[in-house]
């Protein structure tokens, strides 16, 4: 089977799904049901069929099938597929906000939009062209402009939607300019292409492209200085879309980064030095501000917002070192160890009808294999040894000593995992030290109680043994 | 088979939690482990331990387990500790699931990082015991246990970060991460020896990174307490001794003077803070700070001399004897406060008349700790001196004075200030007139004697006869 019809079919499945929106009455989520149903059947498809796919001749040039690229499609489904699960299991607050009832009636589109989405990361994942890279981004992106502004209702979700609407534009703006130079520079759009010994290649045009570059990918990703949106549209957006932003919005984004920069970072490159020292600057940047922002707040959203930001920091730290497998696994398992707390999150604003800190006190008397699967999702998240987390940040330091990148940054990054524990060790402290405002028993929804009993259990699998995830990556 | 050591606890805790009958599925496993553990003892030269299986091929990291003659003192250590540890302290109504299921998952992430053979393992094993502890001291700890708490996580988690840092500096010169590939590093020894001095001496509370320590024993409950200054503390030296030694051993030399300097901070200046504690609880977990310095003292032996033949045994010896005399000590000053309710050694005095029993242990582990002849802590004190002293002549036999030997003779009074704390907490503890708290204080009970005893013996075994736990060392 040829890898690109997957995503045709992906396509496919979301037009049929708005079309069966448009003729179904009552509640919707049988929509996000069968939503989720149809992508499970596409990642079946995509880690069955494509054993062995070959893209045919006439796409080569902007279209590439390879293990990375596959590892990214696995990632995009099984985030869209999550982020399903976890609105079916939400609906009564996105109800809430939207139709104004228990109704459920207007999250038709809410659950068809992810498809899209899908879709647009798994093209992604695979082009191999500037245009293409583009266009498929901003299909991504589009998508994600009305998911977070879907609770319609509530204040917060649309105040997020604004911010990042403009923000993204601006972005938008800032990539398509550097395409533009970065195409100017080298005569040619076809990554592949990019020949850097040319003699006739200009240094400063070449060198102005790339930072719009970054300046667009660092606002993708969450880099400081542009990540000043993050805390506030993940605490306005809906919890799964937070969820989304938080795993998918960011992979695509550090997709397509490490895809553009890649022709750039090689040995031969005339402006590897100088990307390099600008990535190392970014990273550490972005290291402090996130981990430091993290440590006051407050609000558990805003926390898993920071911590984003955070471990954007480590995942660039990995493209300034030029390991891009590290990268791709570190996102892989930020996907598990981000999608339980993210699970816990939503189940805990669903029965509190509150995201603060403060809304799990006690949770390790109310329900304590709930409060024992966060603690393995915090403790991953800090990078606690024997969970998968660990292992991500070991990789990036491991690469980082190993190609000598500055050591100020090394020792940043070094602080910033300390840093960590502090306030990730908040929500475990929340959880047991103190007592529970009330005694009821929290309701876990099944789905979710599935959910998060496998992806706990797969966070200490893969913190003890993570050959599995680097095969995908041969 | 050897899986069994760490799963066995792990098993336990998981069993609790899932509602097992606490105190008694901790005890069976505790048990189980310290009958399996004197088994493999009696077995330890056998290759048929070596055990384990790839999870990573590229580094090269094997989650491989085996003994080694240092690794099995410390796997006896790490048995008896928690046995005692389990029948110690008094767990608050409704609360034993985390009490015992987090003495379980101390005990198996001690027992599994020194069982470990693999770097990355002996590593990640340590941190096992990170979150029980945080969550132990947090909840059911004393006096100030929220800052403890915080302390000792955050203190704990920058060592193991920087050590981590010293570590992959060094492993990534290495073929594989396996303790039986490491060799001396080609490149950056002073760095990773620095690294690794900070991270290590993290962990096993080196001067001027010591002050999370007796905050935390102090406010701990007495399991806690006794596993971490006990067993989990010795991890630090463990490692200078297996990892740092062979992995940058040109390093420590660099780095020698500053380790002499910082022990002695260990030995006389936490000495001297020792002797101002106005809680027992606190001088205990100075004192255990302090005698870190011994062992430190053995480390750098060996860090100016590779060949020095008894710096290692001295240090391994050592740690036994302070693992187990700190762990008692720790054991009796929670029961001196279940019987007195205070830890304030003004608010005490002739509790020897109401508890003879306790005074008679606390006598003795005090007598211990400070290296009376006839008990543990004295075998490994003077190796350890001699070990210091060990080549104050050079080979035309003219005196040749080093840091280590100069260090020596200073670290020497460091045995004069914990003889006058020890004492001292002792007079005032349990003779002189009865007092408010201690008149109707009564005798331990059969319960809180077991543990005691295990302990005492322990002590006095390898206080007449070291030999049982020199002949796992290799004596060059």
């Amino acid at each position: 089977m040829q890898p690109h019809l997957i995503e045709f079919i992906t396509v496919g499945l979301g037009i049929l799904l708005l079309l069966l929106e448009a003729f179904t009455d009552g509640s919707k989520t049988r929509i996000g049901l069968i939503a989720a149903a149809g992508l499970a059947g596409i990642l079946i498809l995509e880690l069955t069929a494509c054993g062995n796919c070959t893209t045919p001749a006439w796409m080569e040039r902007f279209y590439d099938y390879d293990s990375y690229a596959r590892y990214f499609k696995v990632i995009a489904l099984a985030a869209t597929i999550l982020v399903l699960l976890m609105s079916v299991d939400m609906k009564r607050v996105l109800s809430r906000y939207t139709s104004g009832d228990d109704s459920g009636t207007a999250l038709g589109e809410f659950f068809c939009l992810p498809v899209f989405t899908c879709a647009g990361l798994m093209w992604m994942a695979s082009a191999r062209d500037l245009v293409s890279i583009f266009v498929a981004l901003e299909l991504v992106t589009i998508a994600f402009y009305v998911m977070v502004a879907y609770m319609r209702r509530n204040v917060g979700s649309l105040e997020a939607g604004v911010k990042y609407l403009i923000l993204g534009a601006l972005s938008t703006g800032f990539l398509v300019y550097g395409i533009a130079w970065v195409y100017g520079a080298t005569g040619t759009m076809d990554l592949s292409a990019i020949d850097l010994t040319k003699p006739e290649i200009n240094q400063t045009r070449l060198l102005f492209g790339l930072a719009l570059l970054l300046i667009a990918f660092g606002f993708k990703v969450g880099a400081a200085p542009m990540q000043l949106w993050i805390p506030d549209v993940y605490q306005g957006a809906p919890t799964p879309v937070t969820a989304y932003l938080s795993v998918a919005s960011k992979a695509a984004g550090f997709v397509v980064m490490m895809m553009v920069l890649e022709p750039f970072l090689m040995a031969d490159s005339p402006v590897k030095t100088q990307l390099q020292t600008a990535l190392y600057i970014i990273a550490g940047a972005t290291l402090l501000y996130g981990n430091l922002a993290a440590i006051s707040q407050e609000n558990f959203k805003r926390l898993l917002a920071y911590s984003s930001i955070a471990h954007a920091g480590f995942l660039l730290m990995g493209i300034g070192s030029i390991d891009f497998t590290s990268v791709a696994f570190y996102l892989g398992i930020y996907l598990i160890m981000t999608f339980t707390a993210f699970f816990i999150l939503a189940l805990v604003r669903d029965q509190e009808n509150s995201d603060t800190i403060d809304a799990f006190d006690g949770l390790g008397k109310r329900n304590p294999l709930l409060a024992s699967c966060l603690t393995i999702s915090m403790a991953a998240l800090a990078g606690i040894p024997l969970t998968a987390g660990f292992w991500g940040k070991f990789f990036i330091f491991k690469s980082a000593i190993e190609t000598n990148v500055s050591w100020w940054l090394i020792a940043i990054a070094f602080v910033s995992v300390a840093t960590g524990f502090y306030y990730y060790l908040k929500v475990v402290k929340a959880m047991y030290w103190n007592n529970p405002h009330n005694d009821a028993p929290l309701k876990v929804p099944t789905i979710t109680k599935y959910v998060i009993a496998v992806l706990a259990s797969s966070i200490i699998i893969f913190g003890i043994w993570p050959q599995p995830i680097l095969d995908m990556l041969k | 088979m050897l899986f069994a050591f760490i799963l066995i606890p792990l098993l336990a805790a998981i069993a609790i939690f899932a509602g097992a009958p606490a105190r008694k599925t901790a005890l069976s496993a505790a048990l189980l482990n310290i009958l399996g553990a004197g088994y493999a003892a009696s077995t330890w030269n056998c290759s048929c331990w070596n055990t384990g299986f790839q999870v990573l091929e590229n580094p090269d990291i094997k989650l491989s387990l085996g003994l080694t003659g240092i690794g099995s003192v410390m796997l006896i250590l790490s048995v008896i500790v928690t046995l005692a540890a389990v029948y110690s302290g008094k767990c608050p109504e409704g609360r034993e699931k985390i009490w015992f299921a987090s003495t379980m998952l101390i005990a198996a992430g001690a027992i599994g990082a020194f069982l470990s053979t693999d770097v990355f393992f002996y590593y990640a094993f340590h941190e096992l015991a990170l979150i029980p502890t945080f969550l132990m001291i947090g909840i059911l700890g004393s006096g100030n246990r929220k800052a403890a708490a915080w302390k000792i996580t955050i203190y704990l988690a920058l060592g193991s970060i920087v050590l981590l840092a010293g570590l992959i500096l060094a492993m990534n010169q290495m073929p594989s991460w396996s303790f039986t590939d490491l060799t001396a590093a080609p490149k950056h020894q002073n760095e990773i020896a620095l690294l690794l001095i900070i991270g290590f001496g993290t962990l096993v509370s080196l001067f001027p990174f010591h002050s999370w320590a007796a905050a935390a024993y102090a406010s701990a409950p007495a399991p806690v307490a006794m596993l971490h200054a006990g067993v989990l503390k010795k991890f630090g030296l463990y490692g200078l001794l297996v990892i740092g030694m062979k992995v940058a051993p040109e390093g420590m030399a660099h780095w020698l003077p500053w380790i002499c300097i910082l022990l002695l901070g260990n030995i006389i200046w936490v000495g001297l803070v020792t002797l101002n504690q106005k809680r027992l609880d606190l001088m205990l977990g100075n004192s255990s700070v302090m005698h870190m310095g011994y062992i430190f003292l053995a480390v750098a032996a060996l860090a100016a001399n590779e060949n020095n033949s008894i710096a290692e045994p001295a240090a391994i010896l050592l740690m036994f004897a302070h693992g187990i005399s700190i762990a008692l000590l720790f054991s009796l000053a929670s029961m001196i406060e279940r019987k007195t309710s205070t830890m304030e050694i003004t608010q005490l005095g002739g509790l020897a008349k109401t508890a003879p029993a306790l005074a008679f242990l606390f006598g003795l582990a005090g007598m211990a700790s400070i290296g009376l002849p006839g008990l543990a802590n004295f075998a490994g004190e003077v190796m350890v001196f001699f070990a210091g002293f060990a080549d104050w002549k050079d080979a035309n036999g003219q005196i040749n004075m080093g840091w280590v030997q100069w260090t020596t003779i200073i670290a020497l009074w460091g045995v004069v200030i914990s003889a006058v704390y020890m004492l001292r907490a002792f007079r005032r503890v349990f003779q002189g007139p009865l007092v408010k708290s201690t008149e109707t204080a009564t005798d331990i009970s059969i319960c809180d004697k077991i543990p005691a005893y295990l302990l005492a013996a322990t002590l006095l075994l390898v206080g007449f006869y070291p030999q049982i736990i020199l002949q796992f060392i290799n004596i060059k």
